[in-house]
């Protein structure tokens, strides 16, 4: 047993989170305190775990320790490795960031009839829960801190209680996140019987037969997936995750998504430890789905904070489509290609925390000075919050995965390893995997899509609405807030060689090998496979593309490049008002019209109750009537048989109690 | 083995045997019946071409006879007599668009890689290179299977009889180079009256529902429940 | 002597782009029977634009004044790592072809962007319709991009067009392939029958309707731009397809004679395109995904006969 430093780190930031929970839940009354105190804790909290997960990974050691808590025969194990250190550093990153925004955001909220001091609380819990999960080294501690994540991000997203849409949006939540941990919970169960022990290192050990190892794996899947948010378990996310108060959205987005991910990759790749291809192939289809349907489903939405969770689904489904390619890699024997999608999904992950967190805060932000979520109202917020408006076009180009920001190169990443297919035997893989990569090929087109209607809608052209003509800038910590994450994802996109360099750990803990060659060429190329086979060069394409950008101020500034004002051309027609731009469902409108079979779409014109008319559009998730309903049906069904044990006689239940006792005493003789 | 190590005529076989591929999905897909009646007589010509160069590069004197009628029947005859009936029942414009194409499309390569699977034993066992035309001509008898499935209208789901044919012929040629001369000759006999047959047939099919939809023969069941 | 080659390649690329616009408009006018304009006309104009007062309008933002330079920019990285008429350039390395896709699809979105900017009815129409054509245009690119990779191993341009030319085999997935990447490349540069550059009808532009509100030299790096991006896809075209004459080392006679044979084959594709325009008529906006279908369609086959007819003989 050995305390590291990292393992130090890793405590003292689980104990910064709680102290900022408790101390939350002692301001009472005075919510300038959780201002000035409490969020700086929390800020601090996530940098502490920022620097524990550094540690770990540049140590590149194990540390282990344990607890006196938990049951008398079973104490607490934690463990802080590469794979707990990275998870650690996307936590700890997006909470130090949100800790800043959030002590403007929650200004807000002061005065208003919210709790503040529960806010601080749960939020506080909910980082340490995350954190906790990170460390644990045995199945009970990992479950409970899991269920203590769940529990508290529940309350967050009620928070705005008042509205019964939220309420039962928090309720599904909390209902998913059940069975979603019975089914981790089962599969624990699974891996300890046949590891005898609930410890994560006596797991490792266990032999497990294909079909045992089958049933651990789709039971974490279901489980796991359902927490991260993929089709069809995924309909719970895009309700809960906007209702909280965006800084929390943006931590549930960003983080807790992740450590679902983190969740998946412990239990299969670390503690399974084996790989069949019939599991990549599954895996790889739900990304692909998730992916599509996520990014469908977010182009359909107008209301932008659950456009953004859609978003979530989507690339959740692309971290999924990295591992599902790494297992299919490695159960056929090609560690480095494996390698090379398992850094992709890993690379995607801390991207989707960085930009998905960053977006949240703008929406945050705009919610905050125009109080507003509709995108049909909003326009022209370029001009009036040009920061966040820069941050958040930041965010928008990482997203689409464009050059070259950030979410282009875990893309490159998980193209450049679909596209080494050719070196696996089966003529069935070889041609299921570029159907795959096809479809996160139009995935990260259609996200460009989306996110051209979500920046063009809702910062240029003009405003729709008189609250978003008068927005105001948003309080100096939201920016600085937003602008750490953005310059984040620019360095992310620009140095991908040195940040690989650093995760390189990662996989050669938990797979046993690196990523060498990637690295081999120096800071400028990255070369996953080889250099014959695909470089980029990040910083070259960033370094001249900010020239021209710096060449053209420059250019601007000496006053050679004028420009004349004058009234907008619009090929001579009349000068055009607010109300003739392109709306958001206008704009998404042909693609509805090209995939229209996808969703469930209501179209009309219905009748107002004083005689108007008026036109509706109601696009719904075709997941409730095709996977949802039915099992609720019939869970309806079998409960109205159970129901018929429900006499109501009092001697009946007597006699049912009286054979449970027969039959319980047989067993145990 | 790559196609590089091969002689020009069994690349030009592979080209070949892939656009008989295209014309299976252009086939499935075509909307207009005319259009789908060209392409049908395309995938002829492929097919004799096919056949011809299996027999100069196998050397079979016999499919050189085979070639030739493939491409009189497939390419030639076939097409103008469905082309005739097409205009003599006033189809010529007639549009039918399939209701789900992409997920039709998908099944059809979702049939390709199936073939291919199906087989793999067989490549694995004769090392013969037009075993791997095997798998594209079942793939063009499981599409034109798919074409009779997916599509209503009748003269369509000739035509995707008519492929599947095709696709049988390949089998044979690319397998066993050819079969024997008589069975051919009955075969294209049989195609050939099948053809007449359907003529006909159309024609009281018409006659009697007023329409070349074969969704509406559902119609007679419901019929006999009445009376 | 290749810093000197890399500047070269990307200097020709900037001066040839309005020379291929100019010829193709050259050989449509007399395929329809007209005398057309000179082959350098598309020079002038973007000289008088570039002689012009920049006009905006009173609702652009700050990005309406950066989009052109950034979209200028970014097309012409990526036509930097496409080769032009030698293939051993130090640029090759920054991009390969998932990469060049990547720029241009940076470009586009700062395109559409701009065309949301000033609020206008029809600038929001034409990044609707754009976005859209891309996003179906994109998987089809992108299986025939493994089309090609399954053979060649890479997706470096500069080891493609090696590939290509120690090894020139009959192969039906690059016939697959070249087919779904003309389709894809009409659809993206925006010609008939997707698009129509040179129409101004309202209803019917998509590239036009969102460079609706520029003028001057904004206009004229946003025309040069798209005049970039269709020289680029004509040179990744030939030469991936028909890589012959090419230059490999930097001797200068090599060197002249590749730049010969790149711009022969590039008339040649200009006639062709020339050809198809005069003959096709543009298509319905909806009709565009029955195109780009195909384009995925022939994509996947070509993939598809890499695996059932070219591999495991």
């Amino acid at each position: 047993m050995s305390t590291s430093p990292a393992l130090w780190l890793a405590g003292t930031a689980v104990g910064l989170a709680l102290i900022s929970a408790l101390l939350s839940l002692l301001t009472g009354k005075a919510t300038r305190l959780l201002r000035i105190v409490v969020m700086p804790l929390f800020a601090a909290a996530g940098l502490v775990a920022l620097a524990a997960g550094l540690t770990a990974m540049l140590s590149g050691g194990v540390s282990t320790a344990e607890l006196p808590m938990g049951l008398p025969w079973l104490h607490w194990h934690v463990r802080l490795d590469a794979l707990s250190g990275f998870f650690f550093c996307v936590v700890g990153v997006v909470s130090f960031a949100v800790g800043i925004y959030a002590s403007g955001y929650i200004r807000g909220f002061e005065g208003g009839r919210d709790s503040l001091p529960a806010l601080g609380g749960f939020g506080g819990l909910f980082l340490a829960a995350m954190l906790t999960v990170l460390l644990a080294d045995d199945a009970f501690m990992f479950m409970v801190a899991w269920e203590v994540m769940s529990l508290s991000s529940y309350f967050l997203v009620a928070f705005h209680h008042e509205h019964a849409a939220n309420r039962s949006a928090a309720f599904l939540y909390l209902l998913m996140a059940h069975v979603g941990g019975l089914a981790i919970l089962l599969s624990y169960g699974i891996l300890a019987t046949f590891g005898h022990g609930f410890g994560f290192e006596a797991m490792r050990g266990a032999e497990l037969s294909f079909g045992w190892a089958s049933a651990a794996f789709v039971l974490a899947f279901i489980g796991f997936g359902m927490k991260a948010g993929l089709v069809p378990l995924h309909a719970w996310l895009p309700l809960a995750h906007p209702v909280a108060p965006s800084h929390i959205s943006a931590l549930m987005s960003g983080v807790m998504l992740k450590v679902a991910v983190y969740g998946f990759i412990r239990v299969l790749f670390d503690l399974i430890g084996q790989f069949h291809w019939q599991w990549g192939i599954v895996v790889l289809t739900v990304g692909s789905i998730s992916a599509l349907m996520g990014v469908l489903y977010a182009l359909m939405q107008h209301d932008l904070k659950r456009l953004l969770a859609y978003h979530s689904v989507e690339n959740l489904g692309i971290i999924f489509m990295g591992l599902g390619l790494s297992i299919l890699f490695l159960s056929e024997g090609h560690q480095i290609i494996g390698a090379v999608a398992f850094i992709a999904a890993l690379y995607h992950s801390m991207n989707h925390a960085l930009f998905k967190s960053l977006l949240f805060m703008g929406a945050g932000a705009i919610l905050h000075s125009a109080n507003e979520r509709d995108m049909e109202k909003m326009g022209g917020l370029l001009r009036r919050m040009p920061w966040t408006g820069l941050f958040f076009l930041v965010g928008c180009i990482s997203i689409s995965a464009l050059p070259p920001f950030n979410g282009f190169v875990s893309e490159w990443l998980t193209f450049q390893s679909a596209l080494q297919v050719w070196q696996l035997d089966s003529g069935v893989l070889r041609s299921v995997v570029p159907i795959a990569a096809a479809a996160l090929a139009l995935t990260g087109a259609l996200a460009a899509a989306c996110f051209v209607k979500v920046y063009g809608i809702a910062f240029l052209g003009r405003a729709r609405s008189r609250a978003v003509r008068r927005a105001r800038p948003a309080p100096l910590t939201m920016q600085v807030g937003q602008g750490i994450l953005a310059a984040l994802c620019l360095l992310l996109g620009v140095l991908p060689t040195t940040f690989i360099a650093l995760i390189n750990i990662v996989p050669q803990q938990v797979l046993g090998h690196g990523l060498a060659q990637a690295t081999a060429h120096g800071w400028l190329w990255l070369t996953p496979v080889s250099e014959q086979t695909a470089s980029y060069g990040a910083p070259l394409i960033a370094v001249l593309l900010i020239v021209a950008l710096v060449i053209g101020l420059w250019l601007m500034g000496r006053g050679v490049l004028r420009v004349r004002r004058c009234d907008a051309w619009d090929c001579g027609f009349a000068p055009p008002n607010a109300g003739m731009q392109y709306t958001a469902s206008g704009f998404a409108q042909p693609i509805r019209r090209v995939f229209g079979m996808l969703f469930h779409i209501e179209e009309g014109v219905e009748s107002l109750p004083d005689g108007r008319r008026r036109h509706f559009l109601r696009v719904k998730d075709r997941a409730w009537e095709l996977f949802y309903l039915p099992i609720a049906r019939l869970i309806e069904q079998s409960a109205r048989r159970v129901a018929l044990l429900q006499s109501g006689n009092v001697r009946i239940y007597l006699g049912w109690s009286f054979a449970t006792l027969l039959f319980l005493l047989w067993v145990v003789t | 083995m790559t196609p590089a190590h091969l002689p020009l005529l069994q690349q030009v076989l592979l080209v070949l045997a892939a656009m008989t591929l295209l014309t299976s999905f252009v086939l499935l897909q075509q909307a207009r019946l005319v259009a789908a009646i060209h392409a049908f007589a395309w995938q002829g010509v492929l097919v004799a071409a096919m056949t011809l160069i299996v027999a100069v590069s196998e050397n079979h004197p016999h499919l050189y006879f085979s070639a030739v009628l493939t491409f009189s029947m497939k390419a030639l005859l076939i097409p103008w007599m469905l082309h005739r009936l097409v205009r003599r029942l006033e189809l010529d414009r007639h549009i039918e668009q399939l209701a789900r194409p992409s997920l039709v499309i998908m099944a059809a390569v979702a049939l390709v890689i199936f073939s291919y699977w199906l087989v793999l034993p067989i490549v694995q066992h004769g090392l013969e290179f037009t075993r791997n035309i095997v798998a594209v001509s079942l793939a063009v008898v499981l599409i034109g299977l798919l074409m009779m499935v997916v599509r209503r209208q009748a003269v369509a789901q000739v035509l995707g009889f008519m492929s599947m044919e095709n696709g049988l012929f390949l089998a044979a040629v690319s397998a066993t180079s050819g079969m024997p001369l008589i069975v051919e000759l009955g075969i294209a006999f049989d195609v050939l009256v099948a053809m007449v047959l359907f003529g006909v047939f159309f024609f009281q099919i018409r006659e009697s529902i007023d329409s070349l939809d074969v969704d509406n023969l559902n119609r007679l069941t419901e019929s006999r429940e009445d009376t | 002597m290749t810093i000197l080659l890399v500047v070269l390649q990307m200097l020709l690329y900037v001066l040839l782009a309005p020379l291929l616009v100019g010829w193709i408009r050259k050989v449509k006018a007399v395929l329809q029977n007209r005398r057309g304009a000179s082959l350098l006309q598309p020079y002038r104009d973007l000289y008088k634009l570039f002689g012009k007062e920049a006009r905006m309008a009173h609702t652009a933002s700050p990005l309406f004044r950066a989009a052109p330079y950034i979209v200028f920019t970014a097309t012409w990285l990526a036509a930097a790592a496409v080769p032009l008429f030698v293939t051993q350039l130090a640029t090759a390395g920054i991009a390969d072809i998932i990469a060049i896709a990547g720029l241009l699809a940076l470009a586009r979105f700062f395109l559409a962007l701009a065309g949301m900017d000033v609020g206008t009815a029809f600038g929001g129409m034409g990044a609707s319709r754009e976005m859209l054509v891309s996003a179906l245009a994109e998987p089809a690119m992108l299986l025939a991009i493994f089309a090609l990779v399954m053979t060649v191993h890479s997706t470096n341009l500069a080891t493609l067009v090696d590939y290509q030319l120690t090894a020139s085999v009959l192969r039906p997935s690059y016939l697959f392939a070249l087919s779904a990447l003309v389709l894809v490349a009409i659809a993206e540069t925006g010609r008939i029958p997707v698009d129509n550059p040179s129409t101004h009808l309202e209803l019917t532009m998509i590239h036009e309707a969102m460079i609706l509100e520029y003028s001057g030299r904004h206009l004229a790096l946003m025309e040069w731009a798209a005049q970039l991006k269709l020289l680029l896809y004509g040179a990744l075209l030939v030469n991936v397809f028909f890589p012959w004459g090419i230059a490999r080392q930097g001797d200068p006679g090599a060197l002249a004679s590749g730049l010969f044979f790149v711009m022969l084959k590039l008339a040649a594709l200009g006639v062709l395109l020339a050809v198809s325009e005069t003959v096709l008529a543009k298509m319905r906006l909806f009709r565009a995904p029955a195109f780009l279908n195909l384009a995925l369609l022939l994509g996947l086959l070509g993939m598809l006969s890499t695996v059932v007819l070219e591999v495991g003989l």
